[in-house]
């Protein structure tokens, strides 16, 4: 099985986000692996040992900003690449996915590409499927499990997280998915995944690599701002019993014209 | 010195990170009121590798520097005291008192399986008449043909009641001209007949850790088990405590951070007097000596770290970077809890814990009035370091990191 992860840099979860003269700045705080790239990881290294083969992280962005691809490989992917070019700076979303799915045909014989659900940055959520609408591939996506997967027959069986339940869906490989919270727990980096890493050099891809033109966004952030200040504040309602509590609240509630 | 981390040392630095929080920050104020450690810590920790993190990997273990083991060290107390103190006694104490001391036969037999967590080790050092006066143990080893015959109490020992092995160190002649010089150190297997040990409770802090007596009644110990030779056994464990004190060092360093981190938050929530306490001058002071003291303890371990890594002797770097780390992290939990004013008193908020528990670490692995004697002797030139025997390896990552030998 040769199987493709893409994973993403974003900002520390605990950073705080801001937007500064224009320009949206996470201060110092530290990259990280999008932590939904983790389950990623963690998916397709369970399907290569399970089936043999090798997994290859594949990341898009700045030359320098190698932290999450480097720990995908320590926690123990095979290879990493990185998609990088000046002209791919502040793209859009679909354009990010042309780049990676030209990366994606570079390689060879590719039988199944797993992102994580969304990226806690840019939240869309948009990125297996415009991959796999791209590489003309089924795109499955918010899994929760694998239940079956036969790359002899070239199938793949998963369950799907979504609102209404879980859903069971086969498909053809290759395939195009992603990977939820419910698929479990991602493993750390070994220390010796980490050793690793941390000697790897990570080959980049530019455009030329890719044989793309640069892909123009359809998307412009024309201008970007913080969200307005909400001034909240918290009371508590108490009261002798459950009942005579609820009671308040709902006298609150009307008070206040919320319902 | 260059204080910046490679990118081997940050990656090691978020995995702990990442065990700790995720795994041991749900169940820690549980464990605490308990007075229990979690069964799962130890064989986890072995498992993913923390505890032979800075040994060798021809010895079983990671192959990492010394600077991550005092990483690994910040990150775990930044949750919780008993998780550092697992890294200074098993690692600190049992494991690099091995790497540095120890017969190539002992650290394949010993060595080894400590660094995969397959055996979890302690160092057993004082006893209930002797802490800071080491020098005045009593517990006696006896030469008797091919073994030693050990009698005597060890107490306050961490995982007493867990380890497997322990680094204990006897009185062998009790002639000596100097009470150091009769002393020598052994490797004894705690499950030998003879060996009794218990935990002790009610302890301030270390709530969530064994901490325990060890008594030794006639337990033979082959004399291929001896760590250096007859009589060193004072200089051996003073080594062990450059590596010990190394941990707590950094240790209380992560204590620190915690205790700020708490604190910034809970001072921007808080309000009095119409504003936030975090506006009030009197509470940034307390926040600016935590960072200050954060970031001064910080440099003194990596100092410390960074002359192990070069093979150079420490002793005093390492007692500096302890004294300072563990006396500031005690005055940062405190002001911590009084930041929290009312909920600080409770355990709700997990500031009482790091109260309770910065305390011992002003008391283990040399009291802090015994590293204030060192720093002083050294300062007024009583004291000089000679060479020993046996110096703490420095890091050579081709060697450490050699595998398939
Ligand atoms: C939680 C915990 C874990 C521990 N774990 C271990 C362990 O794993 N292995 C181990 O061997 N030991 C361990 N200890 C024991 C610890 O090392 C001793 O408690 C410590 O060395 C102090 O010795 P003591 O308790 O006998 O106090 P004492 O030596 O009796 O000292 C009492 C007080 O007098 C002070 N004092 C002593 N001499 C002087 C002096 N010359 N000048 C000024 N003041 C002085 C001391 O600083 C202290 O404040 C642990 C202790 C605790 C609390
Ligand atoms: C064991 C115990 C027993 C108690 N018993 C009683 C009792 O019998 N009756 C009773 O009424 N209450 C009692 N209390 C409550 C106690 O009086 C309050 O906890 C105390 O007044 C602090 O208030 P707070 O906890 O709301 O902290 P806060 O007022 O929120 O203060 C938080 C921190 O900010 C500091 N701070 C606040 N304002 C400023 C400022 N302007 N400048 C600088 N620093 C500031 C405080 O000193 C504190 O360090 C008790 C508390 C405890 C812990």
């Amino acid at each position: 099985m040769n199987i493709v992860v893409c994973v993403k840099q974003v900002p520390d979860s605990a950073a705080k986000v801001v937007v500064e003269e224009g320009h949206i700045t996470w201060g110092d705080a530290p990259l990280v692996i999008n932590p939904w790239d983790e389950y990623a990881v963690e998916a397709a290294l369970q399907k290569a040992k399970e089936h043999g083969g090798k997994v290859t992280a594949l990341g898009l962005g700045k030359e320098e900003e190698t932290e999450a691809l480097k720990h995908a490989l320590a926690m123990g992917c095979n290879e990493a690449i990185m998609i990088s070019d000046p002209a791919l700076v502040r793209i859009d979303n679909l354009a990010a996915a042309k780049a990676i799915a030209a990366a994606i045909r570079k390689m060879d014989e590719v039988d199944l590409v797993v992102f994580g659900k969304q990226a806690i940055d840019s939240d869309t959520g948009m990125m297996a499927a415009q991959v796999a609408r791209l590489l003309g591939l089924p795109a499955l996506t918010l899994v929760s499990a694998i239940p079956a997967l036969d790359p002899d027959s070239k199938t793949i069986r998963v369950v799907r997280s979504i609102e209404e339940g879980k859903q069971v869906v086969e498909g053809k490989l290759p395939a195009v998915i992603s990977v939820g919270k419910d698929y479990g727990e991602p493993r750390y980096p070994s220390f010796m995944g980490i050793r690793k890493a941390a000697r790897a050099t990570i080959p980049v891809w530019g455009l030329e690599d890719l044989g793309i033109e640069a892909p123009s966004p359809v998307v412009l952030w024309s201008e970007v701002m913080n969200p307005p200040v909400r001034d909240v504040t918290t009371e508590i309602i108490e009261g002798e019993t459950p009942k005579e509590i609820a009671e308040k609240l709902a006298d609150k509630i009307m008070a206040e014209k919320v319902i | 010195m260059d204080f910046d981390l490679t990118e081997e040392q940050s990656m090691v630095q978020k995995m702990v990170r990442d065990f700790a929080q995720k795994e041991i920050v749900p169940t820690i104020k549980e464990q605490d009121r308990k007075q229990e450690m979690a069964p799962f810590v130890i064989p986890r920790m072995g498992e993913l590798g923390i505890l032979g993190a800075c040994i060798p990997v021809r010895y079983g273990g990671q192959g990492m520097d010394y600077i991550s083991l005092g990483l690994a060290c910040e990150e775990l107390e930044a949750v919780d005291t008993s998780l550092r103190v697992v890294l200074s006694v098993h690692t600190g104490l049992c494991a690099l008192t091995l790497l540095q001391w120890g017969t190539e036969d002992q650290k394949q037999k010993y060595l080894n399986p400590l660094a995969k967590g397959e055996l979890v080790g302690c160092g057993a050092f004082s006893e209930p008449g002797a802490g800071s006066d080491f020098a005045n143990i009593v517990g006696s080893a006896k030469r008797d043909g091919d073994v030693y015959v050990l009698n005597g109490e060890k107490m306050w020992i961490s995982l007493a009641n867990v380890a497997d092995i322990a680094v204990v160190t006897m009185r062998t002649n009790p002639h000596a001209e100097k009470l150091s010089r009769g002393l020598t150190t052994f490797l004894v297997d705690l499950h030998s007949p003879g060996v009794t040990r218990d935990d002790i409770h009610g302890k301030l802090g270390v709530r969530a850790g064994s901490t325990g007596w060890i008594s030794f009644q006639d337990v033979r110990v082959p004399v291929e088990n001896r760590i250096g030779e007859e009589g060193e056994g004072f200089k051996v464990t003073m080594s062990s405590f450059d590596n010990g004190r190394y941990t707590v060092a950094a240790g209380a360093t992560g204590l620190i951070r915690a205790s700020l981190e708490a604190s910034v938050a809970y001072a921007k929530e808080r309000k009095t007097f119409g504003k936030p306490i975090s506006n009030h001058q009197m509470i940034q002071a307390k926040i600016a000596r935590m960072s200050r003291d954060y970031e001064a303890s910080r440099l003194l371990y990596l100092r410390a770290g960074t002359l192990k890594n070069q093979g150079i002797r420490n002793t005093r770097e390492t007692s500096l970077a302890k004294w300072v780390a563990t006396e500031a992290s005690f005055n940062a939990a405190s002001e911590a809890v009084q930041i929290h004013g009312g909920y600080g008193f409770s355990d709700e908020y997990n500031v009482e814990r790091y109260l309770r528990n910065a305390k011992g670490a002003m008391i283990y692995e040399g009291s802090n009035e015994i590293q204030q004697l060192i720093q002083a002797s050294y300062a007024l030139g009583y004291r000089k370091d000679k060479p020993l025997r046996r110096e703490l390896p420095a890091f050579d990552e081709e060697y450490w990191q050699e595998e398939n030998l």
